[in-house]
């Protein structure tokens, strides 16, 4: 972020946020650091022995449990908590699993979603992914989840089991993973540990996505100052299934099996769980050494370690046990591993289930109950199998070579009671477990300095004379948050699979669902995701700037031609402890929903990733917003490139107004920040949308782009790069061609259209008061005397003609130049 | 549908054409749709089966089999079903081995070279220039001598490496198949390969491998051309015509 708002927000945070704390720093997903594991000495902590001994100190405030939590705790079980149950707890309750301080503003998505938005949703908020009916019986899941802090800590390994999880979300729901993206955002692109955190974080990505056989078709890459100590790793996935096939996570059926399968459970992503041993086994009052073994220490990271090999056979047997089916109810084992998976399918289905920890298949020898439990070892599923079918279930494992063990049954007993060495070391009712979890309203203060910000507008800003525009440009597209993204998109696989019709850099990732491979006339059904935020436009004003995202993602689905159907979202926000960060939380999430309520498409789902901070400094308010679109017939998408048809002219649709504060141009040329973000108008948005949807389905637009950071010059010339064509521009001399090309208005897009439709198509926008404006015309060059065609250029006339080449060498350099 | 596949629909009795799927395997559903585009009847082949099936060829498609923990291909070439390709291989049947499989057909020794890490050392996916270079191979007769197409490629592992005696047999037998052409943006040889090698064939023209990928190069919806289709139907012609030949039908 520029001095000015790191000044006022540093300041305003140094005496009011701590560094995090051991409890945030256990948030379970986001384990850091390394862990010391101490075995236990000799004595199981049983639930006999817990009842015989209740004043045994345990160490609930190390493991992120407030005292009222344990209190409320060893009231729920009416006797202390063992190891294990402590440590499904602490997992359970933490910040990640259990949205305690998210959870009261959550609440509003549910207030604003109607019943006609929620007519198309077979599964919503609450499921492992959100669940949206598309017609002829076929279904679409999709999901962001973050993997922030381990992407810190171990880029690579953070980044790439990331992948793993939100894919084994969407194969939670019985449907098979179409495509992935990925939003990352960094801290600057020249700042020394760059160097280690972003080559690190995209082949992690590209290295585990890529080995699953899922293409990527799209993401962010965003570079801020705010993001340095503290980079933000979002990956969404796309799943397809039979409406009739939806599968969620339940237990029902006294009497059936659960199975284990995958990957074996291992100490890897053990997080702070393991302080529980060395804790009790003091507080036993014994020496340490005694036993024999209680001295004994192994060390291994707590960021887990993925095999992208065995998520690629869980997910062909998974969907083979599916196509079969063999299940009744299935969960994936992400953050808290078992606690997890156990506690929330047998609080979902009959109320009971006995687990026989025995009967966990282990990758290292000596291991607690509390760690079994709290393992993050990836690529790990639980299915719930009815007797008859076990031992299909376990043929198919077979085939594909994947340890499958049956661990316990459903019971209607209403405990969850787990064993281990033939005593019971956990006996909870599982709903307090997995949904009875502590919730906070934490305190919520609009900062002091967001005043002082927003009066500290760019209109004292010095702007460039017209001709200092054709530098400017140049300038521009080189900056690390425009210049070309393909240093990192190269790195992954977008072909795979065969569906995907559009992927970086098109304005939104589309990918076909319905195939018929044997007469490509007959309409092929396609998906279209895109996901958008501005950090800046979001400190400005998070009400309005989660708007924005929304308006954006929205946009770019329309541009392609696809008709937006569902909204899902990744809330990165700072310290849930500082009022400040909550009221952008709370201002986010009303301004998120109540957008959506207008655009009449529901929220699916979501995720919530906080404490993202360094040394007290929040990053910048970060709600990313996935938007997915259905477009019925994907050879009529709209592409980016100019050029595909012989004399298309230039429009421009939607009203460009003076609007620079928290723009590129503020940010790139004069380190500004402050003022308010561009206006939000949702019913432009809209009705945007409903033109250009129209337009790509009769066939009057041979491509369009959306105008977003950087404006109308970014626009044009990454249509022109696309295309590999120039085009002649002609601004309206009435208007401030500074502000025409770099301001940042919003429901703005150029669309090209053939001069066979221009007519029909600007009949229809006047006709529908789409506000338009004709700014040029395609120009391929004609052949010069010699024959040789010209040079295509962008020629802006009267302020600039740029080569396509150097175009080209300016967009595409940057990121080869700074990372190799 | 493309102007190729109408024009492979001619074969009376379709073609049957074997998909290899390991574990690991990624590419297997695109290979299988090229097949069917091409006019073809595709066959499912598992790793763990040693039988053929009787298939009138094989394809050995893209991925990472067996998660390529060990060397790129190493493991795959070890499978049971490829026993009976390289059997019914040294017996002439057609076979291509696209990417992680021009990589087993390696590991198999049934094509010679090996393939390294790309120059770059980094995963690299794009859409690339090829010249063929031989058309007279029983998976490139269809196209043009001299033919420049443009297909994917995508791999971390695609630097074609040879002895120089070995290079220049494949030189002088006109046994390498598909080079790295283009001086375009992101063009010419992407990986280091030795003499821009990107595909070459056995003496007999009938085992091919190649790094990049014409299954991903189909339909210009989900490609950047149709012009991989060009293999997939090359073959159907020497299927049709060797119909009762090769003795691989017994």
């Amino acid at each position: 972020m520029p001095d000015i708002t790191d000044h006022s927000v540093g300041s305003a945070h140094h005496d009011k946020v701590a560094h995090p704390t051991a409890a945030d720093l256990l948030d379970i997903t986001d384990p850091i650091g390394a862990v010391d594991l101490v075995d236990q000495g000799p004595e199981l902590d049983t639930v006999t022995r817990a009842a015989a001994t209740p004043d045994v100190p345990q160490p609930f405030r190390e493991l992120g449990l407030k005292d009222d939590e344990y209190l409320r705790i060893k009231e729920i079980l009416g006797r202390r908590p063992t190891d294990a149950e402590l440590a499904m707890y602490s997992v359970m309750w933490s910040e990640h699993c259990s949205y305690k301080s998210s959870k009261v503003h959550l609440a509003y998505f549910g207030t604003t979603t109607t019943e006609k938005m929620r007519s198309k949703m077979l599964a919503g908020i609450g499921e492992n992914a959100g669940v949206i009916d598309i017609g002829d019986g076929w279904a679409v899941t999709f999901k962001i989840e973050s993997h922030n802090h381990p992407s810190y800590v171990e880029p690579y390994q953070g980044a790439a089991t990331g992948v793993g999880g939100i894919v084994r979300d969407i194969l939670a729901m019985g449907a098979r993973p179409v495509a992935v993206m990925d939003q990352l955002r960094f801290g600057p692109a020249d700042a020394a540990d760059s160097q280690r955190v972003v080559p690190g974080i995209v082949a992690g990505v590209s290295g585990y996505g890529n080995s699953l056989g899922l293409p990527n078709i799209g993401g962010e890459v965003i570079f801020d100052p705010s993001y340095a100590g503290n980079p933000l790793v979002n990956a969404a996935c796309i799943g397809v299934l039979r409406s009739a096939d939806l599968h969620t996570a339940h237990a029902s059926g006294t009497g059936n099996k659960v199975i284990l399968y995958g990957s074996r459970t291992g100490l890897d992503g053990i997080g702070g769980v393991s302080v529980l041993a060395s804790e009790t086994f003091a507080g036993e009052g014994g020496p340490a050494g005694q036993g024999g073994q209680g001295g004994a220490r192994k060390k291994l990271p707590s960021v887990q370690v993925g095999d992208p090999f065995a998520e690629k056979v869980l997910i062909e047997c998974t969907l083979e046990v599916f196509a079969a089916g063999l299940v009744v109810g299935i969960q994936d084992l992400g953050g808290a591993g078992l606690s997890c998976a156990t506690s929330e399918l047998a609080s979902a289905g009959s109320g009971g289930m006995h687990v026989v920890l025995d009967a966990v298949p282990l990758r290292a020898d000596v291991m607690t109950p509390a760690e079994i439990l709290s393992s993050e070892s990836q690529e790990r599923m639980c299915a719930v199998v009815t007797p008859d079918k076990v031992e299909d279930f376990l043929a198919v494992c077979g085939k594909w070579e994947v340890q499958a063990d049956v661990i316990g049954e459903v019971t209607d007993s209403g405990r969850l009671i787990i064993d281990f060495h033939g005593e019971t070391v956990v006996d909870v009712p599982p709903r307090t477990v997995a949904h009875e979890g502590p919730v906070y309203e934490r305190p919520v203060q609009r900062p002091d300095w967001q005043d002082a910000l927003q009066a500290n507008t760019s209109g004292t800003l010095t702007r460039p004379a017209p001709e200092q525009l054709g530098e400017l440009i140049r300038r521009m597209i080189a900056s690390p948050n425009l210049c070309s993204r393909s240093w990192v998109t190269d790195q992954y696989d977008r072909y795979v699979r065969g569906n995907t019709v559009l992927a970086q850099p098109a304005d939104a990732g589309i990918i076909r669902v319905t195939e018929n491979d044997s007469d490509t006339r007959v309409p092929e059904r396609g998906l279209a995701m895109a996901t958008d935020c501005n950090g800046r436009y979001t400190l400005l004003d998070p009400y309005a700037g989660a708007q924005l995202a929304l308006a954006e993602a929205y946009r770019n689905v329309v541009t392609t031609g696809a008709a937006p159907a569902g909204v899902t979202n990744c809330l990165n926000f700072g310290s849930p402890e500082d009022p400040a960060v909550m009221w952008q939380f709370s201002q986010a999430v009303r301004g998120l929903a109540d957008g959506c309520a207008q655009l009449g498409i529901p929220v699916t789902g979501g995720n919530v990733s906080l404490y993202n901070q360094t040394a007290g400094a929040n990053i910048l308010p970060t709600p990313v917003v996935g938007v997915l679109g259905v477009i019925d017939d994907v050879r009529r998408r709209t592409i980016t490139g100019i050029g595909q048809d012989t004399g298309e002219t230039l429009l421009l649709l939607g009203d460009t107004r003076d609007e620079f504060d928290g723009s590129e141009w503020a940010s790139v040329v004069h380190g500004h920040m402050g003022g308010f973000p561009p206006t939000v108008d949702l019913a432009a948005e809209k009705l945007l949308g409903d033109v250009l949807i129209a337009g790509s389905r009769d066939g009057m637009i041979s491509a369009a782009h959306d105008l977003s950071e950087g404006g109308l010059a970014q626009a044009l010339v990454e249509m022109c790069l696309s295309g590999q064509t120039g085009a002649r521009i002609l601004l309206p001399e009435n208007l401030d061609p500074f502000v025409m090309l770099f301001s940042e208005s919003t429901a703005r897009v150029v669309v090209a259209v053939p001069r066979t439709e221009e007519l029909r198509f600007t009949e229809m926008c006047t006709v529908r008061r789409q506000p338009w404006m004709r700014i040029g015309v395609v120009d391929a060059g004609d052949a010069s005397a010699d024959g040789t065609p010209d040079e295509q250029a962008l020629d802006i006339q009267g302020i600039a003609r740029l080569s396509l080449v150097e175009l080209r060498n300016a967009w595409e350099g940057t990121l080869p130049a700074v990372f190799g | 549908m493309t102007q190729a596949a109408a024009d492979a629909q001619a074969p009376a009795t379709a073609a049957r054409i074997g998909v290899i799927t390991f574990p690991g395997t990624l590419d297997d559903v695109d290979a299988a749709r090229a097949v069917r585009y091409a006019g073809a009847e595709s066959v499912a082949l598992w790793h763990a089966d040693e039988d053929l099936a009787g298939v009138d060829a094989v394809v050995v498609p893209g991925g990472f089999s067996y998660g390529d923990y060990l060397r790129a291909g190493a493991i795959a070439a070890q499978a049971p079903i490829m026993r009976a390709v390289i059997d019914a291989a040294r017996r002439g049947l057609p076979v291509l081995g696209i990417c992680n499989g021009f990589q087993i057909l390696c590991e198999a020794g049934l094509l010679p070279g090996a393939l390294v890490r790309n120059a770059g050392l980094r995963f690299i996916c794009r859409d690339q220039w090829l010249r063929v270079e031989n058309t007279d191979s029983v998976w490139t007769s269809r196209f043009e001598p001299g033919a420049e197409i443009l297909v994917p490629m995508k791999n971390a592992e695609g630097r074609y490496v040879a002895a120089d005696a070995v290079l220049d047999e494949l030189e002088a037998e006109g046994r390498v198949l598909f080079r790295y052409v283009g001086d375009g943006p992101a063009q010419g040889n992407p990986n280091g390969a030795l003499r821009d090698i990107a595909g070459i064939c056995s003496a007999d023209g009938r085992v091919a491998g190649l790094m990049p990928h014409p299954e991903h190069a189909i339909d210009a919806l989900t490609g950047p051309t149709d012009d991989g289709l060009g293999l997939f139907v090359s073959v159907q012609d020497w299927i049709g015509t060797a119909w009762t030949g090769a003795g691989t039908h017994a």
